[in-house]
């Protein structure tokens, strides 16, 4: 089971607008850099759930999904522990 | 040139964008449901799970869960709804610039331009069957036709999530055999009349001689027998056009049953000032008020009257719902619903005739103080200012009918019938056609 959490990202605007997410803080204050985004398109979380622009992210050699949600929010899918 | 025309529909659509964002619930049957406090407690939509257990549209709450005592009830989110729907048409846009929404969650697309680029209907509304679940997360059925009532049918055919295709070549196996009332205009009396003639399918209705179709419906029937035989030639309106406007009302269930002149006075009032006030908006004034009554027996009527004056203040269409309201019912039961609707608009410039006997000044000024509201209540919000009625009872004066209530009813023929059967003309175009085929 999977379930919605939002996190904090710095990201950085190009000056045409274009958004790209650069590090994501965990809650505990953990930083995750991202080395890579591999594409970015609107799709729906359903593990999740949530719709947004789903940034596929490489982070330190692994795939995640960073979702930019509707209400301006980032969120990840995160396992429940 | 045949058109390419698809009928997309979201399944179940406040229920599945419901599961979407709580995926916890998936698995479990749902029922998005209004407020019982407010007695708005019914059933506006339901899952797959539910619908198998017995629940329908329209229930009341405890119906739902006596039919399916495992059900979950969860609040509608009109706003979220409506930003689906908006996603909804991101996508379709892709396709067309020819494309109705009918309702929030369906939409006619006209994609007989794009076909060379995109392929073919078939594959288009794969491609968006597709696109929806990606990217929204919720499914659709669509049906392509060349006309749009069989597209309408085709996403009925089959669903969740699938796609339909209805052509010349096999609309008579598939569409023929339907119920009559399946069809669009079909409603449960003209279905109770068509029985009596001994027409229970689409196919015996395409069959059924037109001129006794048109002796028995009048003008509905030609209009019938063209839908029926796949004629219909009404046209994908292009998107973001409104049909004009013809009238502007408000209705509400109350938070409790009315059961004095007061009671409907202060509900009344508070209709007529979002009925005017959106006439104002509008730049309209109206010559005919019209008032709904519903009671708690369920029965119901609607009363209509011509103002002596076109008018957009809201104290004048406030006093003829009134007065109507008072003459037309007698308190036989308590009420549990009221409307107040204006029609037969024009615009307030123009020049009408003036009565000796009416005060224009006063009316001007009238007018202006409900500008004046109009204004502060858009600055400060709707509860700043009120009519000293409202504070009879809190309870009844809470509601705000103006931004309340935000999604309208569409009719398929509000901006005329372009079916293609205008009566006469139907039996010398249409009906040659049908007769070659």
């Amino acid at each position: 089971m999977e379930y919605k959490i939002y996190v904090r990202v710095a990201a950085e605007f190009t000056a045409d607008g274009k958004m790209t997410p650069l590090w994501i803080t965990w809650k505990d204050g953990r930083k995750y850099v991202i080395d890579r985004v591999r594409s970015c398109e609107r799709a729906a979380s359903r593990k999740a759930g949530g719709v947004g622009l789903r940034y596929t992210c490489m982070i330190s050699g692994s795939e995640h999904y960073l979702f930019y949600e509707e209400n301006y929010r980032w969120f990840v899918e995160a396992k429940m522990e | 040139m045949e058109r390419t025309i698809l009928h997309s529909d979201m399944n179940s659509c406040y229920a599945s964008i419901e599961l979407l964002y709580h995926p916890e619930l998936r698995g479990h049957p749902l029922a998005v449901g209004g407020d019982p406090e407010a007695r708005h407690g019914i059933v506006l939509a339901k899952d797959q799970l539910a619908k198998k257990a017995g629940v329908k549209t329209g229930m009341a709450l405890w119906q739902a869960r006596q039919a399916c005592p495992g059900i979950t009830f969860v609040h509608p989110r009109m706003d979220l709804y409506l930003r689906f729907s908006r996603m909804a048409h991101e996508i379709y846009s892709d396709y067309t610039d020819l494309q109705e929404p009918f309702g929030i969650d369906e939409c006619w697309l006209d994609i007989t331009d794009s076909c060379s680029i995109k392929g073919d209907g078939k594959a288009v509304a794969e491609e968006i069957r597709s696109r929806m679940k990606r990217e929204l997360g919720i499914t659709v059925s669509i049906g392509v036709s060349w006309n749009k009532i069989f597209a309408k049918l085709g996403s009925d055919y089959k669903k969740p999530d699938a796609v339909t295709q209805i052509t010349k070549e096999n609309y008579r196996t598939i569409v023929w055999p339907l119920p009559a009332g399946d069809l669009l205009y079909v409603g449960r009396a003209t279905q109770k009349k068509l029985a009596k003639f001994g027409i229970l399918t689409i196919g015996e209705l395409a069959q059924a001689d037109i001129d006794f179709l048109q002796r028995v419906f009048g003008k509905m029937g030609a209009v019938l027998s063209v839908f029926a035989n796949g004629l219909d030639q009404t046209p994908v309106s292009l998107e973001n056009t409104e049909a004009p406007i013809k009238s502007i009302g408000n209705s509400t269930t109350t938070p409790r049953d009315l059961t004095c002149d007061r009671d409907a006075a202060i509900i009344l009032t508070l209709l007529a000032e979002s009925v005017s006030a959106r006439l104002r908006e509008n730049g309209f004034a109206c010559r005919v008020v019209e008032v709904s009554v519903r009671d708690n027996g369920l029965y119901s009527f609607t009363r209509q009257r011509k103002l002596q004056m076109p008018t957009d203040i809201t104290g004048e269409i406030a006093d003829a719902a009134i007065s109507l309201f008072r003459e037309s019912y007698g308190w036989q039961n308590p009420i549990r619903s009221l409307g107040v609707r204006a029609s037969d608009l024009t615009d307030p410039l123009t020049p009408f005739q003036l009565d000796l006997f009416l005060d224009q000044d006063r009316r001007d000024r009238l007018h202006m103080a409900d500008m004046s509201v109009d204004s502060i209540r858009r600055r400060f919000g709707f509860y700043s200012i009120q009519r000293g009625i409202m504070f009879y009872d809190r309870a009844l004066s809470k509601l705000n009918a103006k931004d309340d209530n935000t999604v309208h009813p569409h009719g398929y023929m509000e901006r005329g019938n372009r079916t293609g059967a205008d009566g006469a003309k139907a039996d010398e175009s249409g009906y040659a056609t049908a007769g070659r085929r």
